[in-house]
């Protein structure tokens, strides 16, 4: 039997065919880390993608920007139940970053400065489902949302679009990583609300 | 203490049970959630309302009290144009019942088996777990030094002021204020933004290898994180919670 609250709903939102259940319509753009904001100097910064024969491939900041690059509007979800819409970002598809990568394992675990980690299969990253974004807005990426440049993965919860990432590692299992390890599904599909354990 | 993220979380039915105003914008709430988990200080719950017509609003709150038992307690500071906290914090009433999803969170935990001393840093109501974790420092059977850095505008808006003035360093847990708008009488220190000067008197050092908790605002978290940061502490001994936007 539901269990409805006296008086509750005199403040409802309008419902949007865009918004994943159990999600509501944030205006702003909330920030939600588990630790510190790092620091991280452009010279400094590489993105690398490393296969289960520990061969792979690496680039500088300079290389990347030299990549072709998309512009990409989406909505995006948070496990944290808000959902923002139309948000526009440019950044360069792993379907490009995998151009030249042979592997034979189906999973991968992106890794952030900082230490973050998040577990994502390759089919959630590749055919144009995610990218690698360093501008938000037309603006650089802020820090403070993952810049200079995160994982972008709009189609699953938005813990998975790691923030400050530096690579990938590819793996023969769906090993969980960070939060993953902490209470959140090993997947994360906003429509089917893969949230928790 | 029961190891709480083991167990699957699922929806259960919550009566209110008890309403405290917290200051003029927040409240505590006590809810009666029978077959309830337990939980460990520093978790969240979602809560979940339903209106007579079957609309459905969910949101998530710091839990105030960890621990056995089937009573939670939440923190809920009004976010003026909000959905979900002008109900609970100006309509909802003893006997009301609504659904709790939880215990979450796996993080931002304090485990009484980590002999490290604790800081906690709290800005507004990003106090709420950071309570939590204080309350369960003092009724567990060890010794960890805890040290608390509290910042407010005004002693008004402070959630569980009394509680943590009668604390006054009793039990291992000191206590230290900042008011970024107005100080109560007799208040010595400065009176404005939180400063490096305050958290250098109020903060363990490097030294102590402490663990620290941060909690609230964007701008708060992301200021006192980079100050902790600046003065050595590891990064990785740094676990923040952000309450709202930037």
């Amino acid at each position: 039997m539901a269990v409805f609250s006296r008086g509750f709903g005199a403040r409802r939102r309008e419902a949007d065919p865009r918004i994943p259940p159990g999600q509501y319509l944030e205006e702003g753009f909330p920030v939600l880390s588990a630790g510190p904001t790092p620091d991280i100097e452009l010279a400094e910064w590489s993105f690398t993608i490393r296969t289960e024969t520990g061969s792979g491939k690496r680039w500088t900041w300079d290389e990347f920007q030299a990549l072709p690059s998309e512009e990409i509007s989406t909505d995006i979800h948070c496990v944290t139940r808000w959902s923002k819409l139309g948000t526009t970002w440019r950044g360069v598809s792993l379907d490009t970053l995998f151009a030249d990568i042979d592997t034979e394992v189906e999973y991968a675990m992106a890794h952030s400065y900082g230490g973050y980690t998040t577990n994502v299969p390759l089919e959630d990253l590749l055919d144009g489902k995610s990218w690698v974004a360093y501008e938000f807005d037309g603006e650089p990426l802020d820090p403070e949302h993952g810049g200079p440049a995160r994982l972008l993965v709009p189609h699953l919860y938005f813990w998975k679009s790691a923030k400050w990432v530096k690579g990938l590692v590819l793996q023969q299992h769906d090993d969980p990583g960070f939060w993953e390890q902490n209470g959140y599904h090993l997947h994360g599909d906003p429509w089917t609300e893969e949230r928790y354990w | 203490m029961t190891a709480p993220a083991a167990a699957r979380a699922v929806w259960r039915e919550a009566r209110v049970v008890g309403v405290t105003p917290a200051n003029a914008h927040a409240r505590l709430l006590t809810l009666s959630v029978p077959g309830w988990p337990g939980s460990l200080p520093g978790q969240h719950v979602d809560i979940r309302l339903t209106a007579e017509d079957g609309y459905q609003a969910v949101r998530s709150y710091s839990l105030g009290l960890a621990g056995d038992g089937d009573t939670i307690e939440l923190g809920i500071d009004e976010v003026p144009d909000g959905e979900v906290s002008p109900y609970l914090v100006h309509d909802v009433g003893p006997g009301d019942s609504l659904e709790v999803l939880g215990p979450l969170g796996g993080f931002f935990v304090w485990r009484e088996d980590d002999p490290s001393p604790v800081q906690l840093i709290a800005g507004g109501s990003g106090i709420v777990p950071l309570r939590a974790m204080v309350r369960a420092r003092l009724a567990a059977s060890t010794s960890q030094p805890f040290r608390m850095l509290v910042s407010v505008r005004t002693p008004e808006d402070a959630m569980y002021r009394d509680d943590l003035v009668g604390l006054d360093g009793g039990g291992g847990v000191e206590v230290s204020w900042a008011y970024t708008r107005s100080a109560p009488d007799g208040w010595t220190g400065p009176v404005g933004r939180l400063t490096p000067a305050a958290i250098d008197a109020a903060v363990w050092p490097v030294a102590d290898d402490p663990v620290v908790y941060v909690c609230g605002p964007t701008g708060f978290v992301e200021f006192v994180a980079r100050e902790l940061v600046a003065r050595g502490h590891p990064a990785a001994r740094i676990k923040t919670e952000r309450f709202g936007g930037l």
